[in-house]
C-alpha cells in the first residue's frame, strides 16, 4: 500500500475523547463492582423488556443509561429499587443478592421518572419523608431539608404544595427527596428532563460535585446524550432490552462499537462499502456507490477482504473545500443542498452524486467570510484516515 | 372620569361588557340566571317548605281534630288569622322533649348506633374498596356492578330476608348449631346486634362506592416511593393511602351516618323493645299517640343533630383546603 501513512502507531498512545476525571475501575481486574446484573432478563406476561443482560457498575461511579423509549431503562432501574422481581438472572449490590429484600430495606433511592410525590404534603414534609422514617432527629431533619432546597434552589416554595409547582420545580422536588438520605446508589430516572437549559446545566454540574463529594454511585437514566457525555463516567447505550455498547462517553462518541450506537450518539454520516485490500493499519474500502475508495484506520476488530463494512463519519471532523485537494485520499464530492446556521456552528448538507446526503459542520470561528458557501455550490469533502470509524455491524 | 372620552375606553372595559351582554337577549340572560338558581329553587320547593310546615306544627299543640293540632292559621280573616296563630305559637313542645328522658336518651342512642355503625362499615368496606381498586381493570365493572346489584331488591325484603336468617330456629342458628359451634340457638334477632347487621348490610354500598372513587384515582407510584424511601407497606398505608382517601372516608361516613341516626325500618323489624332509635320514637309520637306537633319537634331536632356533623366536615373540608394554599 503506498498512501498508507503510519500515525496510526502515534494514535495508540492518544486518549480518546475528553477525561472527565481520573476514574477507571472497570480497567482495573481487581477491582469488585458495587452492582452487578447477571444474565438478567425480565418478562412481562407476553414481552421481554430486560433480555440476559449483564452489567457491573463500580462504586462512586456515575453510570448513564441511554437509549431509545421502551428500551427497558426503568424496568432495569426497579429491579434495582425492588419493585420488580427478575425472571431470571440475579442483581447483587456488594456482596448481597437483593432478590426478596424489600425496597424499603435497600439502600438505594430511587427518583421516579413521573416524580411520584406525596399530594398531601408541602414540598419541605415531601423532602423530609425519607428521614422521618429513619427516625433521625427533628432538628437535624430540618438542617439536612433546608440545605437541599437550597441546593435545589426551591427554598422559596417551602411551603408549597406539589400541585402548586411548575413541572421542573416538581421534578427538582423529586430528586431533593431522592437525594437527601444520601444513599449508596441513587437511581435517576430523567431527573431532568423537565428543567429549561440553563437550569439543566448548573444542576448537571450540582449533581457531578454532589456525587463526587458524597461518594454516592449514580445510575441515571436519560434520553439527552449530550447529558450523558457531560456528566456519566461510563454510558450504556442500550436497545431492545439488551445493552449495545458500555464505554466512556468520548469512547461511545468516537469508537462505537456498531452502526446502532453510532447512529444513535450524534450525528453521524454512514458510508457503506467492501473491503479492498488490508494494511498493517489501514484499509482501503471500495464505496458500494461506486464512487471511489477510502482510506480508514484499522480498528481492533480485524476485518478479511470482501468484507462488507459501514465507515461512520462525524460531521465536525469533515473538512469542506471548494477546489479539489490532491494530498488526501478521501474525498467526497457533491453539492451544497442545504445549510443550517446555529450561531457557533453551521451545519451543511451536501448531496453526493448517488443521492446521499452528507453532514458536515463547521465551526463560525470568524464573522466575517470573504465568499461563503451557498446553495448549489460544487464542493468537497476531505477527511482525515482517523477520522473514520470501520463498522463491521 | 368624565374627561376620558368614551371612544378610547379599552374594549373590556364595562361599558363594552354591558353592550356585550345586552346583545345576548333577556331570554338568554333568564335562562344564564336560572341555571345556578336551579338547585336553589329545588331546595325551596323540596326541603324547606316541608320544614317550614313541619317547624310551624312544632310550635302548636295537639287537638283532638282533622288535622290533630291547633291553631291553624285560617286564612279567611286575613292578616289577623296569620297574627292570631302567631301569638299562639310557644316552644312547649320543645321543652316536653327535654323534660321526658326517652327522646334524649334516644337521641343518643341513634347517635350512637349510627357512629358504631359507621366504624363497622368503614372497617368492611375500605378493604372491600382497596380490593376492588386494585383488582385488574377488566374485573373493576363486574366487581362495581356487584356492590350495586342489591339495589335491585327491594330494601325492605332484605332486611325481612334477615329476620329469617337471624331468628333463632333461622338459617345462621341451624348452620352454627349444624357445624357444633353452639348448643343452644343464638338470640341474635330482636337486639343491637341485629340491628348493627342489618345497618351494615343494607349501607355497604354507599360506603364502598365513595371509598372506591377515590382509592381507584390514587396513584400507586405514590406508594412505592415511600417504600423506596424507608417506608414499611403498613406505615405507607397510613401515612400515605389514609389521608388520600380522606375524602371517600369523610363522604362514605356522612352518607351512612346521616341516614342511619334517623333510621327506622331496620330498627323495627330487627331490633328489639329496648333498642331506642329516634325514628322509631318519631313514629310512635305521630301514629301511635297522634302528637303531631310533639313528632314535628323531634323531627326538628333530629335535624339539627344530624346537620351537625355534616356542619363539621364542611369546616374541616374548608380549613384543609385553605391550608394547601
Ligand atoms: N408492568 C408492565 N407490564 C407489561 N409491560 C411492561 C410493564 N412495564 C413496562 N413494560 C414494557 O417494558 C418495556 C420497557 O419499559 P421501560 O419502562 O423500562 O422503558 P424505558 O426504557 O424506561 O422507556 P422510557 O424512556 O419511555 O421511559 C416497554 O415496552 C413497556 O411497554
Ligand atoms: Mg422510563
Amino acid at each position: 500500500m503506498t498512501n498508507v501513512r503510519t500515525d496510526a502507531r502515534k494514535r495508540d498512545s492518544l486518549a480518546i475523547g475528553a477525561v472527565r476525571r481520573d476514574f477507571a475501575p472497570w480497567l482495573d481486574p481487581a477491582a469488585k463492582p458495587l452492582i452487578r446484573y447477571e444474565a438478567v432478563t425480565k418478562q412481562y406476561s407476553d414481552f421481554v423488556a430486560v433480555n440476559n443482560l449483564t452489567l457491573n457498575i463500580y462504586e462512586r461511579e456515575f453510570f448513564c443509561l441511554l437509549g431509545p423509549s421502551g428500551c427497558g431503562k426503568t424496568t432495569l432501574m426497579r429491579m434495582l429499587a425492588g419493585f420488580e422481581e427478575p425472571t431470571a438472572g440475579r442483581i447483587l449490590l456488594g456482596d448481597q443478592v437483593v432478590s426478596g429484600i424489600p425496597p424499603y430495606r435497600r439502600p438505594v433511592n430511587m427518583m421516579f421518572q413521573s416524580y411520584a410525590l406525596f399530594p398531601h404534603m408541602n414540598v419541605e414534609k415531601n423532602i423530609a419523608f425519607g428521614l422521618v422514617q429513619d427516625g433521625v432527629p427533628k432538628n437535624e431533619i430540618a438542617d439536612r431539608v433546608a440545605e437541599t432546597l437550597r441546593l435545589v434552589q426551591l427554598t422559596p416554595f417551602a411551603r408549597r404544595k406539589p400541585d402548586q409547582l411548575s413541572g421542573g420545580q416538581r421534578q427538582r422536588v423529586a430528586l431533593a427527596r431522592a437525594l437527601i438520605k444520601r444513599p449508596k446508589v441513587l437511581l435517576l430516572d430523567e431527573p431532568l428532563g423537565a428543567l429549561d437549559k440553563k437550569l439543566r446545566s448548573e444542576t448537571q454540574f450540582e449533581l457531578m460535585d454532589l456525587q463526587v463529594n458524597l461518594g454516592m454511585t449514580f445510575l441515571v437514566v436519560t434520553h439527552d446524550q449530550e447529558e450523558a457525555m457531560v456528566m456519566a463516567d461510563r454510558v450504556a447505550v442500550m436497545d431492545k432490552g439488551t445493552i449495545k455498547q458500555i464505554a466512556p462517553p468520548g469512547q461511545v462518541y468516537e469508537q462505537p462499537a456498531s452502526r446502532y450506537v453510532a447512529e444513535f450518539i450524534g450525528d453521524v454520516n454512514i458510508i457503506e462499502g467492501k473491503i479492498a485490500e488490508v494494511g498493517e493499519h489501514q484499509v482501503r474500502v471500495t464505496r458500494s456507490d461506486g464512487a471511489g475508495t477510502l482510506l480508514i484506520d484499522l480498528q481492533n476488530e480485524p476485518v478479511s477482504v470482501g468484507q462488507e463494512v459501514a465507515v461512520a463519519l462525524r460531521p465536525e471532523k469533515l473538512v469542506l473545500h471548494r477546489d479539489l485537494p490532491t494530498d488526501t485520499p478521501n474525498v467526497l464530492s457533491g453539492d451544497i443542498w442545504d445549510i443550517g446556521y446555529l450561531g457557533d456552528w453551521t451545519i451543511y448538507l451536501v448531496q453526493l452524486a448517488s443521492g446521499q446526503i452528507v453532514r458536515v459542520s463547521r465551526a463560525n470561528s470568524r464573522r466575517f467570510v470573504e465568499q461563503p458557501l451557498t446553495w448549489d455550490d460544487k464542493v468537497h469533502i476531505t477527511f482525515a484516515s482517523e477520522a473514520g470509524v470501520l463498522l463491521t455491524h | 372620569m368624565s374627561h376620558i372620552p368614551a371612544s378610547d375606553s379599552p374594549p373590556d372595559s364595562p361599558s363594552t361588557q354591558i353592550v356585550a351582554s345586552a346583545k345576548a337577549g333577556p331570554g338568554t340572560r333568564l335562562v344564564r340566571a336560572l341555571v345556578p338558581a336551579l338547585p336553589f329553587i329545588w331546595l325551596l320547593i323540596f326541603f324547606l317548605t316541608p320544614f317550614i310546615i313541619v317547624f310551624k306544627m312544632s310550635l302548636s299543640e295537639p287537638a283532638t281534630a282533622q288535622p290533630p293540632y291547633v291553631p291553624v292559621i285560617d286564612w279567611s280573616e286575613g292578616l289577623n288569622g296569620l297574627l292570631d296563630a302567631l301569638s299562639q305559637f310557644n316552644f312547649e313542645n320543645f321543652t316536653l322533649l327535654t323534660d321526658d328522658w326517652l327522646y334524649a336518651a334516644s337521641a343518643l342512642s341513634s347517635l350512637r348506633i349510627a357512629a358504631i355503625s359507621t366504624i363497622l362499615l368503614l372497617l368492611v368496606g375500605f378493604p372491600m374498596a382497596y380490593a376492588m381498586a386494585k383488582a385488574p381493570e377488566k374485573h373493576k365493572p363486574l366487581l362495581l356492578m356487584m356492590v350495586i346489584l342489591p339495589f335491585w331488591t327491594s330494601f325492605l325484603i332484605r332486611v325481612y330476608a334477615w329476620i329469617g336468617i337471624l331468628k333463632p330456629e333461622g338459617l345462621l342458628n341451624m348452620v352454627l348449631q349444624g357445624i357444633g359451634v353452639i348448643d343452644q340457638p343464638l338470640q341474635i334477632l330482636n337486639t343491637d346486634t341485629a340491628i348493627f347487621i342489618g345497618v351494615v348490610y343494607s349501607y355497604l354500598p354507599f360506603m364502598v362506592l365513595p371509598l372506591y372513587a377515590t382509592l381507584d384515582k390514587l396513584d400507586w407510584t405514590l406508594l412505592e416511593a415511600a417504600q423506596d424511601l424507608g417506608c414499611p407497606p403498613w406505615r405507607a398505608f397510613w401515612q400515605v393511602t389514609v389521608p388520600l382517601a380522606l375524602p371517600g372516608i369523610a363522604a362514605g361516613a356522612l352518607l351512612c351516618f346521616i341516614p342511619i341516626v334517623g333510621e327506622y325500618v331496620i330498627p323495627e323489624l330487627l331490633g328489639g323493645p329496648d333498642s331506642l332509635m329516634i325514628g322509631k320514637t318519631l313514629s310512635d309520637e305521630f301514629f301511635r299517640n297522634r302528637d303531631w306537633p310533639l313528632a314535628s319537634a323531634v323531627a326538628v331536632v333530629l335535624l339539627i343533630i344530624v346537620i351537625g356533623p355534616v356542619m363539621i366536615f364542611r369546616e374541616l373540608e374548608t380549613r384543609r383546603l385553605e391550608k394547601s394554599r
